[in-house]
């Protein structure tokens, strides 16, 4: 039998919200390396993880320095996503006539394949920044439309007449009661967005650039350095991963009061 | 005002129309509809939802509407706030015609509607945000409301914290923080279990009688018409139409036991009545 108390450290330890993942990742891992071990496959094919690791550590620096441009491209094609996709889902959730021309006009858009139409951001553009943020933001884009619209559309008619019969003007109405409303619909929508924007930051950097993550990726294809690409891919995971992270702080600050976030015990009389 | 002869297009059976009263004063306050009805306008062409109605009710009084589902209650309540405007007719309160949200209403719905991330004291002052009316100056009267109904200590709280009925005294807070003269009530305890819905209604009577509101309540249940109402209007099935309006005599205040008096059960029979002549309830 085990004994309580020190268990009780460990298996707090244990079960910390981080640990968990972190487990898994390394089982994942040694996973990885027993089955190049057993299966012989080459190196070309897939790279070991001590390869991975030791390109990691050797190329730090650089890799980093590539980061930069990504992540730039990423953010700023986010926030755009963010500034342009609440406001037009405003505006498909506030009027019939504008959803009706909008919206399957929006869907259609969004079923071409980016990457297809990537290249001709570069010819537009140029090989900077530009691009990148404009491939990072279409698809950023569409997931903040649908949630937000979601959230506008499912607010209680009754609580919108009971604002109103208060005298409350229309914009009164929609910050006091519509747009709070919206909030955790608006933020599960931005959470997709931001990982979407990861992938589109990249196809940008992959049809033409000469920097970031992407451009890393591409040239050790090139030169079959897997190693190096896969290197990249965990850069590119983890800037996802603190990225969606982020947005999910700031979420629990703007709307401590959400159903997940609640931790409270319920009064009853 | 209008002379109590009503208008003869108004296609009202005969053996619904049993006005036992009819106290329609000529004094301007209070509420009055005149030949008021409404008809929604669908894809599938109109769809009347009102007949028109003529009916008054007096400043302070107790004014219960029971009918079967989907007869028009609802609408009635939006026309009497202003958030809709009647197909025809007119209605005046205290003198002044309603055309569009007038403020002088404080309104409960079924669900407490409660916004959930509003506490408890700053829900209540929602009507108070949204007139523009000085914060300062109501956050006392507020705090005294919820003493009244009995929610002292909850004011920080938020609403999911609160039991149903808890929350549905906040909103009724709500509704009368901004001192209207006219509470409008649809279903205000349909929500609520049998136990606490008795509680309610008695203490509603108790709050309606230290405030002196004026206020229309719309209900399923012909009991808690009866209990609360000094008159009840009985309503047919859609298109809603007057059925009968009757007096309640019976005294203020009233206790729960007063539903065992042979003149209550004796209006709560009579009121059945109109729904087994016209098909169930519902």
């Amino acid at each position: 039998m085990a004994e309580a108390r020190p268990q009780s450290a460990l298996s707090k330890m244990l079960n910390a919200a981080w640990v968990r993942p972190f487990l898994f990742l390394v089982f994942v891992v040694i996973a990885w390396d027993l089955a190049i071990r057993l299966f012989r496959i080459p190196a070309y094919q897939i790279p070991a993880p001590a390869d991975v690791v030791a390109v990691l550590r050797t190329d730090w620096p650089e890799l980093l320095r590539q980061c930069w441009p990504t992540t730039y491209a990423t953010v700023c094609g986010f926030l755009l996503s963010a500034l342009f996709g609440i406001p037009v889902a405003m505006l498909i959730a506030g009027s019939k006539t504008v959803e009706s021309y909008v919206y399957p006009l929006l869907v259609f858009s969004q079923s071409v394949p980016k990457i297809a139409i990537a290249p001709l951001f570069v010819v537009w553009f140029g090989f900077g920044i530009i691009p990148k943020v404009i491939s990072a933001f279409l698809l950023g884009f569409f997931p903040v439309v649908v949630s937000a619209v979601q959230g506008f559309k499912s607010v209680d008619p009754d609580m919108v007449d009971l604002a109103r019969a208060m005298q409350g003007s229309r914009f009164q109405v929609f910050r006091a009661v519509n747009l709070p409303h919206a909030l955790p619909a608006i933020f599960s929508g931005l959470k997709v967005s931001v990982t979407l924007a990861v992938v589109g930051a990249v196809v940008g950097e992959f049809v033409g650039s000469n920097s970031g993550i992407g451009y890393v990726m591409q040239r050790s294809i090139g030169t079959f350095d897997l190693p190096t690409m896969f290197a990249a891919l965990v850069i590119l995971a983890l800037l996802g991963v603190v990225l969606f992270w982020i947005v999910d702080r700031i979420e629990r600050l703007v709307i401590p009061w959400h159903v997940s976030q609640r931790e409270d015990i319920v009064f009853a009389s | 005002m209008k002379s109590s002869a009503r208008p003869s297009d108004v296609v009202q059976p005969a053996a619904h129309l049993r006005l036992v009263s009819d106290r329609a004063g000529s004094d301007t306050s209070g509420i009055t509809l005149s030949g008021v009805s409404k008809t929604y306008r669908s894809r599938d062409g109109d769809v009347p939802s009102l007949r028109p109605l003529d009916f008054h009710i007096n400043e302070g009084e107790f004014f219960v509407v029971v009918g079967p589902s989907g007869c028009g209650k609802s609408t009635l309540l939006k026309l009497i706030s202003g958030l809709l405007p009647p197909s025809s007719g007119e209605i005046l309160v205290d003198g002044e015609m309603v055309t569009k949200p007038h403020g002088n209403v404080g309104i409960v719905f079924q669900n407490a509607l409660l916004l959930p991330w509003r506490n408890i004291l700053s829900n209540v002052m929602l009507p108070i945000d949204m007139q523009r009316l000085p914060r300062a100056k109501y956050l006392e009267r507020a705090r005294q409301l919820l003493k009244l109904v009995g929610l002292e200590g909850f004011e920080k709280k938020l609403p999911w914290q609160l039991s149903g009925g808890m929350q549905q005294r906040a909103s009724i807070c709500r509704a009368l923080v901004h001192d209207p003269g006219i509470m409008l009530m649809d279903e205000p305890f349909g929500a609520l279990d049998a136990l606490t819905r008795e509680r309610m209604n008695v203490e509603l009577m108790r709050i309606q009688r230290e405030t002196g509101k004026t206020v229309l309540l719309i209900t399923h249940s012909i009991p808690e018409a009866v209990f609360l109402a000094d008159r009840v209007l009985v309503m047919t099935e859609r298109p809603g139409a007057i059925a009968a309006i009757y007096d309640v005599p019976l005294p203020r205040p009233r206790s729960l036991d007063v539903m065992a008096d042979p003149v209550f059960t004796e209006l709560v029979q009579r009121i059945r009545k109109h729904f087994f002549s016209q098909g169930s309830l519902d």
